[in-house]
């Protein structure tokens, strides 16, 4: 039999008629064998023309022919053989990219059959021999030769998308092969397939598009799969593209014919995955010149907007940056946007610390990477904005933000001011300045690849130097006995104390005698605590000298140790009263404002605690460390401890049972609470013309609150207690906007000080409206607040709001 | 991150008074404990069991005063101890007799702590302070002979001895006096002329005490201000400073160079131990743990390295025990592996 050139069609359009009517096997393997020989491949093929038409025209349609008549006893009429080459070999060895599409839309349109069974396990086979490779091969072919667009579209969405499809299809039957974390990696070996035969045809010089590959690469990323493909794809492109140039023109093409809007999550997988930046500008090539959107990505994107990166993935990127002249322009660009962010004074307030922390490292890395002249031309502007930057930063209230602004700005007057003096700031090291310090030198050590023969010949010598020198050091030291610490060896004191207060007094005042000075402060404390009588006479004195002492000379822990006395002074005798009164009026600098307000916060603490035996025994190793150094750990302190009491509560409403005291006594603090408490909130809104609270100050605002939340939580079962909260409500929903996120925090936790300290009845009935509105107040910080701190405590708060509802509803009225 | 120094060992309690001198005997064979000997100002020297860490004996033989040399003589059985009631005392302790069977009358009423060099088996030379206040004498032991009588020249002026330090270059040959002054120098003496061989002012205040290493030629002094200092004996016998270390706080009451030659123990006014480096002076431990003036360190003579130890006496009636750098071998391969890295 051998059919007409014309009757191709008709042959086909037989051979479907045969397979759906016909219920004998050897009529059926006969049709199949006709059509068979328009797929080519067997001793009998037909002439190329029908071939090529059978392919363009009928293929598809005879493959759901095929589909639309598998049934099990259709099946049956074949033998497994027969089965296997005539049926499988169709969709195994015909063109791909129609396979592929009739298999899936017969998927997608079947209900749960033999026939679904059937062809999933001809999808398998289909994955399993390369099917995708040939099917990507197909189609850059074809568009070479100007392709179809609407197919193709058709094609590339159900390529990055079959995972889903077969996942909705099968749900819990679904074979492993097509799980997204096993099918992504698939693809992605199947795109180097693809890339290789590539790269072969253009050795032979034939044309070839890529851009089908990148569109799939684009949509996979899109589709938030770029983890699984691309952690197959990188380290295989990464060593294609060491020595071969073509695979790098591919690898960059590939990049590049990306369409725009997928460019973006290529461009983030790459930084992400590379392992170094001289991989990444193999990889991308000048990519970011080229494209905008790409440079935008990498410029803006990347390091301003987001802020989720690890620190390696900067490094990648800014080295990338610098790795090409054409790129430089770039990195002195992107310094000068970073700065511009890190000097911005609204940025330094309302972004969150860690995004910061990010532009800082980025800021780093920069600099790290620029060359003398590059910083020569740019010096005075970096100047500038360094300048600026110092100010906003070291204005904050929060250390952290301080100590970025340091660091960054000591690194960038080291790298302006090559000879001279640069800027040396003071601060305690940790691992966060550790990693930001080591950052600088980064790239420095990142020397180029072509230098690497001379470095390693360097650092040879200078293993081989610091041996010799070990040994030498062995042999003529006596070295080998190692030191132990030694900081303890301090001149030794020897100095008469004084043995009454009205002495210290005198000595604090009038002496000279510094060493008398000083022992008189590390004795004062236990002094004051062991004679509560003669303190109680001169106890305003003596709370007025305290106060106004000054550090004449240097004394180990000067501040804490006036800080014990204070607190001493005003837990024997009432002198709140005096303190309240001196926060608020003229002549007193901040940190003497603030030292009342940690006096104060101690005290309520030590007089609210139950003493066990009547004692007044010092308990200044127990009493939480307040420093004055502005906005520090003091506060985190207090709210640890707040924390703590918050989490210990809730967990007690919720299980109904109460904790056993350790010790009774009656409260002291009761009494006073309103002593402490009213005269230090009522004139938080009236400036002075050196203390302006609502100004400047917001530092002592910061502390204002925090102190006033403190001490609405140990008024806690006084009755002053309710009215307190009334007013510290009233006081919070006055600031609730500030701009400090320090004051922020302190109002925050004056919120949870209210909810644990006052009455829940008095809460709900008395101040109903306060209270809602407080809420309303907390949900939306707790959405939209930039300080991760806030939020923290924001939902705190509602779940203690939440927990107090509920306790009230379960309880009947 | 240096180590933070180490604990004492062990505290010995119970002398009531202050401690003014030490003194290990351990080198005895097995069934013989080490024992230490501590002299304090009420007269009472203790025999510490190093093994019970409890006192074995207490001899009184010094009428109530002060007790300030002790030293073992002829193994752990005789003892010399002296006095400020100006005796010293040779005491049998064999068999658990406690008696005083010989004593010297110094005839002097300084601090200044004698000195004991044994010279051949049986023979023994003690150097003490004199009748005369500047003068130091040399007996013969036992048989209390006078050897020679050593008193600076009328003009030299040196003040009392305050210390004294008798040595040898090799067992057998003639011996030498190191003196530390009143007046700070230390004043090397020829006991066979009985001749000044050389004078090193090295101290503005009076010399404490020192120790003097006869391998190195070269020894340690340290006074009541603040500047310990080391010095070496050239070959034409002179004294030279080698080097001073300042410290933190005035006032060294004792120092002692271990006997492998390695460290450098200091008892200083201001409470604390410090141990030195004995090759370059290189500050290695601050051992606090006494809460007044330490009167004096003594290195014990355990023949095995690793169990010698370090004790102290200070006026706070205690005498701490410490175990330090006496891992010789081990501390030289750990730092050795240590410092590779760099």
């Amino acid at each position: 039999m051998d059919p007409e050139p014309f009757e191709v069609g008709h042959v086909v359009r037989e051979a479907i008629n045969i397979l759906s009517s016909s219920r004998n096997g050897v009529q059926i393997s006969e049709a199949l064998g006709t059509i068979k020989c328009y797929l080519g491949g067997t001793e009998n093929q037909a002439p190329l023309k029908e071939r090529e038409e059978f392919t363009r025209v009928h293929f598809s349609a005879f493959l759901r022919g095929l589909v639309s008549n598998l049934s099990p006893d259709w099946i049956e009429l074949l033998t497994s053989d027969q089965q296997k080459e005539l049926w499988d070999s169709f969709f195994l060895e015909g063109p791909a990219d129609q396979v592929f599409l009739v298999l899936l839309d017969s998927i997608i349109s079947m209900g749960p059959s033999f026939c679904l069974m059937k062809v999933i396990s001809i999808l398998e086979q289909f994955l399993q021999t390369g099917g995708m490779s040939a099917l990507m091969w197909e189609v850059c072919h074809q568009q070479a030769q100007a392709g179809l667009p609407t197919f193709q579209e058709t094609l590339l969405n159900k390529v990055v998308c079959l995972p889903d499809h077969l996942c909705n299809k099968l749900q819990g039957n679904n074979l492993p092969i097509f799980f997204p974390q096993n099918y992504f990696p698939l693809l992605a070996t199947e795109i180097i397939q693809v890339l290789q035969r590539i790269s072969d045809s253009l050795r032979d010089g034939l044309d070839c598009s890529i851009s089908f590959v990148s569109q799939v690469l684009g949509k996979v990323c899109m589709h938030g799969r770029r983890e699984e493909i691309l952690k197959v794809l990188v380290p295989r492109l990464m060593d294609l593209t060491k020595v071969d140039c073509i695979w790098q023109r591919i690898c960059w093409r590939l990049v590049e014919c990306v369409p725009d809007r997928w460019i973006e999550a290529v461009v983030c997988g790459f930084v992400q995955k590379a392992p170094g930046a001289d991989v990444l500008s193999r990889l991308l090539g000048n990519l970011v010149v080229k494209n905008k959107k790409a440079q935008f990505v990498v410029t803006q994107k990347l390091l301003l907007q987001q802020y989720s990166y690890a620190t390696a993935v900067l490094q990648n990127l800014l080295g990338y940056l610098a790795l090409d002249s054409l790129r430089r322009y770039l990195l002195i660009k992107v310094l000068k946007e970073l700065l511009e962010t890190w000097g911005s004074s609204s940025a330094v307030k309302h972004s969150p610390v860690e995004q910061q922390l990010y532009v800082s490292k980025a800021i780093l890395i920069c600099l790290s990477h620029l060359k003398e002249p590059e910083i020569e031309s740019n010096g005075q502007e970096l100047l500038t904005s360094m300048m600026g930057g110092m100010k906003c930063h070291l204005d904050s209230n929060l250390p952290r933000v301080r100590r970025l602004g340091m660091i960054v700005a000591e690194s960038i007057s080291s790298r302006i001011t090559t000879d001279g003096p640069c800027l040396k700031f003071q601060y305690e090291d940790d691992d966060e300045t550790r990693e930001l310090k080591s950052l600088q030198q980064t790239a420095l050590l990142q020397l180029p690849v072509t230098d690497l023969p001379n470095h390693e010949g360097g650092e040879g010598d200078m293993v081989k130097s610091t041996w010799t020198n070990s040994c030498l050091r062995f042999f003529h030291s006596d070295d080998d006995l190692i030191p132990y610490d030694m900081s303890e060896d301090k001149e030794l004191k020897k100095m008469k104390v004084p043995v009454y207060i009205r002495d210290c007094i005198e000595v604090l005042t009038g002496s000279e005698d510094m060493d008398k000075w000083e022992a008189t402060m590390k004795v004062l404390e236990s002094l004051i605590r062991r004679n509560s009588a003669t303190t109680r006479e001169v106890s305003m004195e003596l709370a007025k000298v305290l106060l106004h002492l000054e550090e004449k000379t240097y004394i180990e822990g000067f501040v804490e140790l006036r800080k014990r006395a204070l607190v001493a002074v005003t837990i024997t005798d009432a002198v709140v009263q005096y303190l309240t009164s001196q926060f608020y009026s003229l002549n007193y600098s901040l940190c003497q404002r603030m030292d009342i307000l940690d006096v104060l916060a101690l005290a309520a603490q030590e007089l609210s605690q139950p003493q066990a035996s009547g004692k007044n025994k010092p308990r200044s190793t127990q009493s939480p460390c307040i420093q004055t150094v502005p906005g520090s750990d003091s506060s985190q302190n207090w709210r640890r401890i707040v924390d703590e009491r918050i989490k210990s509560k809730t967990r007690r409403l919720a299980k109904g049972q109460s904790l056993v005291e350790p010790a009774c006594g009656p409260n002291k603090f009761s009494s006073l609470a309103g002593h402490f408490f009213f005269p230090l909130i009522q004139n938080f809104d009236r400036p002075l013309v050196t203390f302006d609270l609502l100004g400047d100050d917001h530092l002592v605002l910061g502390r204002l609150a925090h102190t006033l939340a403190i001490l609405m939580y140990f008024a806690i079962h006084t009755v002053a207690a309710a009215a307190m909260g009334k007013s510290l409500l009233e006081f919070v929903w006055a600031l609730r906007f500030h701009t400090d996120s320090y004051v922020r925090q302190g109002l925050l936790s004056a919120v949870s000080s209210i909810l644990l300290s006052v009455p829940s009845e008095r809460l709900l009935e008395d101040m109903t409206d306060e209270f809602l509105e407080t809420q309303s107040w907390l949900a939306d910080v707790a959405e939209k607040d930039p300080d991760g701190d806030c939020r923290r405590l924001a939902w705190q708060n509602l779940l203690l709001m939440e927990n107090l509802l509920k306790k009230l509803r379960s309880v009947p009225s | 991150m240096a180590l933070p120094p180490p604990d004492p060992q062990f505290v010995l309690r119970g002398t009531s008074a202050e401690v003014h001198t030490l003194h290990f005997y351990c080198g005895g064979q097995e069934p013989d404990y080490p024992i230490l000997f501590s002299g304090s100002s009420n007269g009472l020297i203790h025999v510490w069991n190093l093994k019970t860490r409890r006192v074995d004996t207490i001899l009184d033989g010094h009428g109530g005063k002060s007790v300030y040399w002790v030293e073992a003589i002829n193994g752990r059985d005789r003892l010399l101890s002296q006095g400020s009631n100006q005796q010293i005392c040779l005491w049998d302790l064999a068999e658990g007799r406690n008696t005083v069977t010989d004593s010297v009358f110094t005839e002097n009423v300084g601090f200044c702590k004698s000195s004991l060099l044994k010279v051949a088996q049986g023979h023994w030379l003690m150097a003490m302070p004199g009748k005369d206040l500047d003068e130091v004498q040399v007996l013969e032991l036992p048989s209390k002979t006078s050897v020679c009588t050593l008193k600076p020249e009328a003009d030299a002026k040196p003040g009392m001895p305050m210390c004294l330090k008798l040595w040898q270059p090799d067992f057998g040959s003639c011996p030498f006096l190191l003196a530390g002054y009143e007046d700070g120098s230390v004043i090397l003496w020829n006991l066979s002329g009985g001749k000044i061989l050389s004078r090193l002012g090295c101290h503005q205040e009076p010399v404490m005490s020192l120790d003097f290493d006869s391998e190195k030629k070269k020894g340690v002094s340290g006074s009541s201000e603040e500047v310990l200092t080391v010095w070496s004996l050239d070959e034409q016998q002179n004294l030279k400073v080698q080097k001073t270390h300042k410290l933190v706080n005035a006032g060294i009451a004792d120092v002692a160079i271990r006997q492998d030659k390695k460290i450098l123990a200091t008892a200083g006014w201001d409470h604390r131990i410090r141990i030195f480096g004995w090759k370059k002076l290189k500050p290695l431990a601050i051992l606090n743990y006494h809460t007044a003036t330490v009167h004096c360190v003594s290195f014990s003579d355990h023949s095995r390295p690793s169990e010698r130890l370090l004790a102290a006496g200070s006026k706070d009636h205690r005498i701490s025990i410490w175990s330090i750098y006496n891992q010789t071998s081990g501390a030289l391969h750990c730092s050795l592996e240590t410092r590779k890295p760099d």
